[in-house]
């Protein structure tokens, strides 16, 4: 019993010892908006020291108790938590919280790829985070306003509202090859990227042939994608020629929308065309 | 009667002396934070394979221990190991006016309860939401000041670097 008793007084002593007593009373407000400026009452007479602490944030002023202290317009710009502490005679604790300024002011906008082809669902991705003026994360739900716009084609508009801050969408790339400008808007401040949208692969890739003495001059149609866009010169056509168990190939570029060749002439011989893994017709040379 | 009265005080200096030093193991903490993480919410846009969530939940407590170190030493550059962006410039900024005001702080973290809210699709960001339980010691001139528990809860967005996910905001949320 008497143990129990003496452990339990040194405990007593050893919070005595180790702690302070709050004698007096810091009435910060729970929330301040960033950047405001507001005031706290103090009481009792004499020096003290305040410090505000927070991660993104310190300061230590010397106060005189009894009257109020003043944070100027601008001063408290960082959101997150503090802890206050008023030393003097003894010490005092508040904690309170800076919230972000509702109006944006700027927005993180990330668009991906900057590159893409046409007629893609879904192949379009945007997230926005939404800043104030101090560069706080605006974390109360705020409507943010994704715009997809090209020349040739029709607008995409999608309205999300941002969740802890950050809002995204997925959107299709135009049918119409060419730049698009995608946008992100959010209380009147708008970041723009361009995106890219470059022809898909070829469709209905065709090819005649004609005799040329001893060979056979090859020559693609027009060679567009499956929703009509040219695609580009430069882009290589294989001409495959099978004759008599032996294969030969031959890859030429396109240059003004087509691509042309010409192979030995062999009775019987079968010519294909290709463009990468997307086969075209296939002629029997008779 | 003076030497019973001398042996319970004697006792009870002790007993006060090691309550002390239990009280300061308490508070400076030699254990690690407790952690628990929730697995990424269903309505992100980009599914979070399990060793990018244990990558990010390694790092982003990495973190934690970064900012203690650079706000008890005062050194910016220690920041940079872990933090980028916005979060490394408001730190790095509050880093220096604790060296204008001669005062140190220390952030010692006792818990965390994690959740991954959102993985971006294009795999550039990813945000957690921490509710965490923390010590902050102040020290003004070398002399210990006040310690305040704290139980708050972060908002943080990670990126992806060539080595590890940086915090690249770190922000508190009023509750």
């Amino acid at each position: 019993m008497k143990t129990a008793i003496t452990l339990s007084l040194g405990f007593l002593v050893a919070l005595t010892l180790c702690g302070r007593a709050a004698g007096q009373d810091l009435q910060f407000p729970k929330t301040v908006e960033a950047g405001r400026a507001f005031s706290v009452p103090t009481t009792g007479s004499g020096k003290a020291t305040l410090y505000v602490v927070g991660p993104t944030q310190v300061l230590r002023r010397e106060v005189s108790l009894g009257e109020n202290i003043a944070f100027a317009r601008g001063e408290m710009a960082n959101a997150g938590h503090y802890t206050a502490f008023l030393t003097g005679s003894s010490t005092a604790t508040a904690d309170f919280d800076v919230t972000p300024v509702s109006q944006p002011s700027s927005i993180s906008f990330l668009a991906k790829p900057s590159r893409l082809a046409v007629d893609l669902p879904n192949g379009i991705s945007g997230v926005a985070y939404v800043f104030d003026v101090f560069r706080n994360l605006i974390l109360q739900p705020t409507p943010v306003s994704f715009q997809l716009s090209g020349a040739n084609s029709a607008v995409q508009v999608q309205k999300v509202e941002t969740k802890n801050g950050v809002a995204w969408v997925k959107m299709n790339s135009a049918t119409r090859s060419g730049p698009a400008q995608f946008e992100a808007e959010a209380g009147g401040v708008v970041d723009k990227r361009v995106i890219e949208q470059v022809p898909g692969d070829p469709c209905n890739l065709r090819m005649t042939a004609r005799a040329d003495g001893d060979r056979v001059a090859l020559e693609t149609d027009p060679v567009r994608d499956c929703s009509g866009n040219p695609v580009p010169d430069g882009t290589i056509i294989s001409f495959t020629e099978s004759y008599n168990g032996e294969t030969s190939t031959v890859d030429a570029p396109l240059k003004r929308g087509v691509a042309k060749t010409d192979l030995p002439a062999y009775k019987g011989a079968t010519i294909t065309v290709a463009a990468g893994v997307v086969m075209g017709n296939e002629i029997r040379w008779q | 009667m003076k030497k019973t009265v001398f042996r319970k005080l004697k006792a009870l200096k002790w007993t006060a002396l090691l309550g002390c030093i239990f009280a300061g193991l308490l508070l400076m903490g030699a254990d690690e934070p407790a952690v628990h993480v929730e697995a990424v919410d269903a309505s992100s846009p980009r599914e979070l394979e399990q060793q990018t969530q244990e990558a990010v939940v390694r790092d982003y407590l990495l973190a934690w221990q970064t900012l203690d170190h650079a706000m008890g030493a005062n050194q910016t550059d220690l920041l940079d190991a872990t933090f980028v962006g916005v979060a490394k410039e408001k730190l790095a900024d509050a880093i220096r006016e604790q060296q204008k005001a001669g005062i140190q702080t220390h952030y010692i973290d006792r818990s965390h309860d994690l959740k991954l809210v959102f993985y971006s699709p294009e795999g550039l960001s990813i945000q957690l939401l921490d509710t965490v339980e923390y010590d902050v010691q102040l020290v003004d001139h070398d002399k210990v000041q006040a310690t305040q528990h704290v139980r708050t809860r972060y908002v943080a967005v990670l990126s992806p670097t060539e080595v590890r996910w940086k915090v690249r905001i770190f922000q508190a949320e009023a509750q």
